[in-house]
């Protein structure tokens, strides 16, 4: 398809979503729960081009953002005590009571900023003793799995994400009358999960194209009140997910409950490091550091709203310190701090 | 760490595979995958590939814009 064609069908697509809202004529709030999306509908200006009754709001989807601040605190407990420590970029800004794991390693503690789990594998054969500090969904879980199953020592604060959406269903706090579902948990998922949250989902692609044949095949859905699932992204997404990939995760690790910022524990929502490969789990290594750490104070930082953000209550822009006290070069919370996090994409995008 | 990108198998070494992002070649790990070939295109997160990118894709959504 050339440029033309593309743009020529790009207006197509927002005609017909026009068409559709003014039939369903009412607000209609749609939310987006993976980082990706946040960045793509924020790249494409999608916001603005949607008519004033389609709502978007971002959700949990930005990994690095649900992070437990106690989950935080511990690794920068341990990272001080001595024990090096390896994670996503990301991550090592994130403030914690504790400070950031960037101020521990000014502290001279051993801190690792690394793009990939076999990055921190090679890392291993130098700094012997390294762990790994684990977090994000189904689609970074598989990674730790395969470090994990090579010898890779790791703080496991992975999650499952299915139980997020439901438990924000279930809390009430926000009408949503659609999700534009997670693309690339969905391509290890696969479709059927989705089925039991009864409302109206669509699994969808990245590109501009993607996300607004997404958002007219989600509000087709709502106007004929069908709460089932649409996958759009089918060229990436099986109708049964990645089952090699499911099995490796399910090798070596099993569900618990998870403890997610904005959330507080979601039950069956977390997963451990099975017995089986216990010689590798950090939080057995290293208990006896663990047990000592005063977690009273591991909470959201005074003022910031990056649990009402992460839960879709209230916009980036409305937080009191957004742009002025919090911003990506010196943030206040995770959502500022993740490339993926609402905060952070709205003042790139603002 | 959640964004993830598709790219072109070049070559596989093993475990790994040279993979091209639109000219930017780079190695990443294809062991989650099953039978991956020389030049399918995956899908990559965090230095793995994890999904094959069905490149006869048509999309539905055409029937209903006409």
């Amino acid at each position: 398809m050339n440029a033309n064609d593309a743009n020529m069908r790009i207006e197509k697509l927002i005609k017909k979503i026009n068409k559709i809202a003014e039939e369903l004529g009412r607000q209609v709030r749609l939310m987006e729960v993976c980082g990706t999306h946040t960045q793509a509908i924020s790249r494409f200006g999608i916001r603005e081009i949607l008519p004033k009754n389609i709502k978007l709001i971002t959700g949990p989807g930005c990994p690095v953002c649900v992070t437990a601040q106690r989950d935080i605190d511990a690794i920068i407990n341990l990272a001080l005590a001595g024990i090096p420590v390896a994670t996503y970029g990301d991550m090592l800004r994130v403030p914690g009571y504790f400070g950031s794991l960037d101020q521990a390693r000014e502290k001279g503690a051993q801190v690792f900023d690394v793009y990939s789990v076999a990055d921190a594998l090679e890392l291993q054969k130098k700094v012997p003793e390294i762990v790994f500090f684990g977090l994000g969904f189904e689609t970074t879980t598989p990674m730790t799995a395969w470090g994990i199953k090579n010898g890779l020592a790791v703080y496991s604060a992975h999650k499952v994400f299915l139980p997020a959406m439901e438990a924000l269903l279930n809390m009430g706090e926000i009408k949503i009358d659609g999700f534009i579902d997670p693309g690339h948990v969905s391509a290890i998922i696969g479709v059927k999960p989705y089925d039991k949250l009864k409302v109206s989902q669509v699994i969808t692609g990245f590109e501009m194209e993607d996300v607004l044949e997404g958002i007219l095949l989600l509000l087709i859905q709502i106007k004929n009140k069908d709460l089932t699932v649409i996958n759009q992204y089918s060229r990436i997404v099986k109708n049964g997910g990645n089952e090699k990939i499911r099995k490796i995760i399910a090798e070596v690790f099993e569900i618990t409950d998870g403890d997610w910022r904005g959330f507080g524990v979601i039950p069956k929502s977390g997963l451990k490091i099975k017995d089986k490969y216990k010689q590798f789990d950090a939080k057995v290594k290293y208990k006896k550091i663990l047990d000592k750490i005063d977690f009273s104070k591991s909470h959201d930082p005074v003022g910031c709203k990056c649990g009402d953000v992460i839960r879709g209550l209230m916009e980036s822009k409305k937080c009191p310190l957004f742009g002025r006290l919090c911003t990506p070069d010196n943030s206040v919370g995770p959502c500022m701090v993740s490339v993926e996090g609402a905060c952070n994409v709205s003042f790139r995008y603002k | 760490m959640c964004l993830a990108f598709p790219g072109k198998i070049k070559k596989i070494n093993g475990q790994n595979a040279t993979v091209d992002f639109d000219g930017i070649e780079k190695e990443i790990n294809i062991s989650l995958l099953s039978d991956t070939k020389k030049g399918e295109f995956v899908i990559v997160h965090a230095g793995f590939a994890i999904e094959k990118v069905d490149q006869n894709y048509a999309s539905d959504v055409d029937k209903l814009l006409k």
